[in-house]
């Protein structure tokens, strides 16, 4: 093993050029795989992200519409406590609608327990002006609203709910979630205000749930709607609701799959050619190599651990290659100032590229080392 | 002394069309230990006859034994051992690997023979440089010594397994007459400390007349067969 090795790096560095434009070749190659990958992987995250991210991935809602829910404690226990559930809240939501001196705006007020707020939404995080609800009586509101209003923080926002009752709330902050739906509609309070001002006793609107895989938000909703009165109360999931989204990314993915397969293939190509060729360069010292006693395995065998040997070379120069182009990507490529990507390596991407690559060096070694399994010494020798 | 080499009716065609018939029912046997010269004209056949002997070519008919082994039973692997372990060939067109330096050349049936080498061996080696007079090309790559050099370092790699016979075809073509007679005395001096046998190929008679015993091949048939 030790042996054809040796040879194999041997013959690699004695045409030094050779082995240099090879390696610069599939490096080539392998950093156009890695830079198309991670790029179209932190395309898809951020549009994910922006999509689902600050929002729950499964809701439960009444079935019937305008219905509150009661004894909603068990269901967020039961629910909290499957593997794939990252965080379980819940809110009171209704419309209502704002008084101004010329007319009214259409509001959704928003009661949202502590874990909703926070760790769902991220609303504490995206306060820019004033500070989080601190008593009941405060809401916070979206910034495209606290234009349209001009209420800035401080000010009473007199907040009529379809019945007719009206009740005059202190903004306490205001928040930019960058959803221009929800900057310019919500009004959120905590829990107990909007249940206050609704009527709606300890009853809710919906259960919302995030979990740790947005991909598997439907099976975890079906999971749940198993457990559920379903004439009663209704799960829905992202994937349900952003179905073309969804089909984009897909398309995107299969695209990005195509990418790398034919990269892969031309990779293994390149490799199983150019040792074909080496093959017949290196036929003399087979043969003597033959003559002396090395066996036909041996022989090959130099030929896999080259391809290997050039696939290590390269995906390690690709790759840095390809980060570095990713990273040039995330410097320059900066419409209005803002990076399009953030420069994220995805370890998993990254061992899969190196396996792939030196995998397929090593297979495509294998049709040259078929070739020199057929080499007879006699035919070397008598050659002179 | 016991045969190291027996060839029994060998023939040796190359499918043609023609067909050409280059050995003609040859017998053939060599003793251990005894220093052997094959002499003919080119063309003569007696390269097939060697590379037959060395197992690196098989008969078209006739059997061959190496150090007691029936050769055309035996398979790819099994005669690349047996020429691994016993045979030590000296081509007459050097054949080192130009990548690697003089001394992994010589070590290298060594190590195909699944070894690393021991301090014995490497002094086995150093000794050898020291005989054939080019220890001081010792770690130079192949690819960057004379032709002579080249010749006298695969005579060592021949030798680096203490193999029980060494084929020698036309070993001094690249040397000049003082290196080619002081090379046939080393050949004579290990063979008879090592008991090594030795058959080399040649057509200049002057340099079969050193060996013990001369046998002549013309047209694929042996003629003549002098024991000295």
């Amino acid at each position: 093993m030790v042996l054809p090795l040796r040879i194999a790096a041997r013959f690699l560095l004695s045409g030094k050029a050779q082995t240099l434009l090879i390696v610069l070749g599939i490096s080539i190659a392998v950093s156009v795989q890695v830079f198309v990958g991670l790029l179209i992987d932190s395309l898809q995250e951020g549009l994910i992200e922006q999509t689902v991210g600050n929002s729950p991935q499964v809701t439960i809602r009444s079935s019937v519409e305008n219905v509150t829910i009661s004894r909603w404690e068990p269901i967020v226990s039961s629910v909290d406590s499957y593997n794939a559930t990252r965080y379980v809240g819940v809110a009171a939501t209704s419309n209502a609608f704002i008084s101004k001196s010329n007319g009214s705006v259409p509001v959704v007020v928003r009661g949202l327990d502590g874990v909703a707020m926070d760790s769902i939404y991220g609303l504490s995080r995206s306060i820019y002006a004033g500070d989080t609800i601190a008593s009941a009586g405060e809401v916070l509101i979206g910034r495209i609203l606290s234009d349209n209003l001009d209420v800035t923080v401080g000010d009473r926002l007199p907040v009529t709910t379809p019945a007719g009752t009206r009740v005059d709330y202190r903004v306490a902050g205001i928040f930019d979630l960058g959803v221009g739906a929800i900057d310019g509609s919500w009004v959120v309070t905590n829990l107990r205000t909007a249940q206050s001002l609704f009527g709606f006793g300890d009853r809710v609107t919906s259960i919302e749930i995030t979990v740790d895989d947005v991909f598997a938000a439907d099976a975890l909703a079906a999971d749940v709607s198993a457990l559920l009165d379903t004439d009663r109360l209704e799960v829905t999931n992202w994937k349900e609701e952003n179905a073309q989204l969804l089909n984009a990314l897909e398309s995107q993915s299969l695209s990005n799959n195509i990418i790398q397969a034919v990269i892969i293939l031309s990779v293994a190509v390149a490799i199983a050619s150019l040792l074909s060729i080496t093959v017949l360069q290196k036929r003399r010292q087979l043969g003597i190599l033959k003559a002396m006693g090395i066996k036909d395995g041996s022989a090959s065998l130099i030929f896999v651990y080259q391809g290997l040997l050039l696939g290590v070379a390269a995906s390690a120069v690709g790759i840095s290659l390809g980060l570095g182009l990713l990273y040039a990507f995330t410097q320059f490529a900066t419409p209005g100032g803002e990076s399009i990507i953030d420069f994220a390596v995805e370890p998993a991407f990254i061992l899969r590229t190196l396996i792939i690559v030196i995998s397929a060096s090593g297979i495509a070694g294998l049709i040259p080392a078929s070739r020199s399994l057929r080499l007879n010494p006699i035919d070397v020798i008598r050659e002179g | 002394m016991g045969q190291v080499i027996e060839l029994r009716h060998v023939d040796k065609v190359y499918k043609g069309p023609p067909d050409v018939q280059v050995l003609f029912s040859v017998d053939l046997a060599f003793e251990e230990g005894s220093f052997n010269s094959i002499v003919g004209e080119s063309g003569s056949g007696k390269s097939t006859l060697m590379n037959i002997i060395g197992t690196l070519d098989t008969p078209t008919d006739g059997e061959v034994f190496i150090a007691g082994q029936r050769t055309r039973r035996l398979g790819r692997n099994r005669l690349a051992e047996l020429r691994n372990r016993t045979i030590g060939f000296v081509f007459q067109f050097h054949y080192l690997l130009p990548e690697f330096s003089a001394i992994d050349n010589v070590l290298m049936p060594y190590v195909i023979g699944g070894k690393r080498p021991s301090s014995d061996v490497r002094e086995w080696a150093d000794e050898l440089f020291d005989i054939m007079g080019v220890s001081a090309v010792k770690r130079k790559p192949a690819s960057r010594m004379s032709g002579g050099q080249q010749q006298r370092v695969a005579i060592i790699r021949s030798l680096i397994n203490k193999p029980s016979i060494v084929l020698a075809d036309e070993p001094t073509g690249n040397l000049d007459s003082v290196n080619s007679a002081a090379t046939y005395e080393r050949f004579r001096d290990i063979n008879q400390r090592y008991g090594t046998t030795f058959v080399i190929v040649t057509h200049d008679r002057r340099i079969a007349e050193q060996t013990d015993r001369i046998v002549e091949i013309r047209d694929g048939r042996l003629v003549l067969d002098i024991n000295r």
